[in-house]
């Protein structure tokens, strides 16, 4: 009899499965967060630009009060929680379960000076920091998804003080997700090709690039938010009217008063 | 005499010694011995042209502290006895070089994870045969063949290679002791396992089909336990390609539920 057709095959294929969902929701994850950098990013062009963003996201060019419908923005946030929580709940798994363990690891960590090694406990780190704000995070996006544009956003990071935690994820996500992805790599084997070693040195640096410039880029986009939530601290809650900044944006110029 | 000469003198026992003087803390433990603790005390002696850690654990036992336990049999990285810590990483004493070291001292550690023994020495036999019997780490051909002189099926030399590759593991537990998966959990099999799993598992003429090793290392102390950390391939002195066989078995293990 084949052994995994026997009753127990469910519990059997449990640690391959969890290993899997594990990974692709890592996967999903680390897309999505570089996307979503690309996306609040635009900042950078303009508050056009990002205005703009903030409508595609809620379907604004669908609704004929083009208010759009931000409940979309709040669906998706819950999802992404959903594969959050799964990710975060799986991956706590690996965790030191006990002084002991964690012990070991750190010492080991210690005397290996190892670049893998030691990254897995700033995975581990910035993760378990994720888990927390991030979570929190997810959980005010789903709130206030009809509160998302250039003003609002940055009266976020100033007005409602949350600039410290942005500023936390930001660091996290970032060092986790390209790890993160480096591992998924390394893991499956997904690029090994010919030669396996060479392929791992190119992710090494591919690694440190991808961490820099997301990096970067992740900076200067809270650089912007704090400014303009600096500046708009007098008038902070009130939304922002597109237009008045000379937008470089395609497709905001639409007719008067559409966008309330 | 010739004004050019280079001045001649006699030759002393010093200008032979013209090494670096090293240092070399060793972890000192005697679980034997009742209210032994671990301490760390230092050798010194002379840098040799050609000099391994082996040959300087061997100048110290004989000439300063006979007490001094480490194990070797082949110093030629071929039996797998002489792994230790050095300087922090699992390595192979009789295959490291002192010249290898820009700065003249040298930590050596017992390899953790293991039983003691004493001081660098530790028990790795014990575990290699348990983790050979929790594998099956032999040949699980066919129902015997009905006569003994029939011919075993020839095998392409292409394949013979690839197991020859795998097989080159030594069992000296580097990959073990560098491996952070293993040092959290003991029940953890480690890379050296996979190597040996990815070797039967290659050999046509074993038997066990992908379901079978399923059941040996498809769980979390297998495979999927495995964090990727990639100590065992980063530190395995003969060089196994870890990472690509453990990538392997973790896509066969999952395609086999
Ligand atoms: C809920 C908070 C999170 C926690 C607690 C967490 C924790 C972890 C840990 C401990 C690992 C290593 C797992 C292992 O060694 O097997 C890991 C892997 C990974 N994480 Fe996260 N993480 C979180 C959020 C995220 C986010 C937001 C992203 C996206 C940027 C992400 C992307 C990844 C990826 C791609 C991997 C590799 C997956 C794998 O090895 O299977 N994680 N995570
Ligand atoms: S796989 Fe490498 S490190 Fe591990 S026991 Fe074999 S030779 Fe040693
Ligand atoms: S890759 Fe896996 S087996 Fe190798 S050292 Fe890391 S956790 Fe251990
Ligand atoms: S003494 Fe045999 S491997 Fe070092």
């Amino acid at each position: 009899m084949d052994p995994l057709q026997s009753r127990s095959h469910f519990a059997r294929a449990m640690p391959a499965r969890l290993d899997m969902i594990q990974s692709v929701s890592g996967l999903i994850l680390a897309l999505f967060m570089w996307v979503h950098l690309l996306l609040v990013a635009s900042i950078l062009i303009s508050k056009d630009a990002m205005y703009w963003v903030a409508g595609v996201m809620e379907a604004r060019f669908l609704s004929a009060d083009g208010h759009g419908y931000p409940w979309l923005v709040a669906l998706f946030a819950l999802l992404i929680l959903v594969v959050f929580m799964v990710h975060g709940l799986l991956a706590m798994r690996k965790f030191p379960a006990n002084w002991r363990q964690w012990q070991a690891l750190d010492s080991h960590i210690r005397r290996m000076q190892h670049g893998d090694t030691t990254l897995w406990r700033w995975q581990a780190v910035t993760g378990f920091i994720m888990f927390f704000l991030g979570s929190a995070h997810l959980i005010i996006m789903a709130m206030d998804a009809d509160k998302i544009g250039p003003h609002l956003s940055a009266d976020r990071f100033i007005s409602e003080g949350l600039w410290p935690m942005y500023l936390i994820l930001l660091l996290s996500v970032e060092i986790h997700g390209v790890t993160g992805m480096y591992r998924l790599a390394v893991k499956w084997g997904l690029f090994d090709g010919d030669d396996p070693r060479r392929t791992r040195t190119r992710l090494k640096r591919l690694k440190i690039a991808l961490t820099l410039f997301f990096l970067a880029l992740g900076l200067a986009t809270f650089a912007a938010y704090v400014k303009i939530g600096l500046e708009h601290a007098p008038q902070a809650g009130q939304r922002y009217q597109p237009g008045l900044d000379q937008s470089l944006a395609p497709g905001v110029h639409s007719p008067e008063g559409k966008h309330g | 005499m010739n004004e050019n000469a280079i001045p001649t003198r006699s030759i002393s026992a010093d200008d032979c010694a013209q090494g670096r003087l090293l240092t070399l803390n060793i972890m000192r433990y005697d679980p034997q011995v009742k209210g032994d603790s671990p301490r760390m005390v230092s050798y010194q002696l002379r840098e040799a042209p050609g000099m391994t850690l082996f040959i300087a654990l061997n100048e110290i036992r004989e000439q300063q502290d006979p007490s001094l336990k480490f194990d070797f049999v082949c110093r030629a990285g071929i039996c797998g006895s002489c792994s230790m810590v050095i300087n922090g990483r699992p390595g192979l004493a009789c295959r490291t070089l002192t010249a290898g070291f820009s700065e003249p001292v040298i930590t050596l550690l017992p390899l953790p994870g293991f039983e003691l023994i004493g001081d660098l020495s530790v028990n790795t036999g014990r575990f290699m045969r348990e983790l050979s019997e929790r594998i099956g780490s032999w040949i699980e051909a066919a129902p015997a063949a009905e006569t003994i002189d029939q011919l075993e099926a020839p095998m392409e030399p292409e394949l013979a290679e690839q197991i020859y590759e795998l097989d080159r593991c030594i069992q000296c537990s580097c990959c073990i002791a560098a491996c952070g998966t293993r040092l959290m959990r003991e029940d953890f099999v480690g890379a050296v396992a996979f190597i040996q799993v990815a070797r039967f598992r290659l050999d046509p003429r074993d038997q066990r089909s992908d379901e079978e090793w399923y059941q040996i290392i498809g769980n979390d102390q297998g495979v999927f336990g495995c964090m990727s950390l990639l100590g065992c391939e980063d530190l395995c002195p003969k060089d196994l390609p870890h990472q690509t066989q453990i990538a392997f078995l973790r896509r066969k293990m999952a395609g086999a539920i």
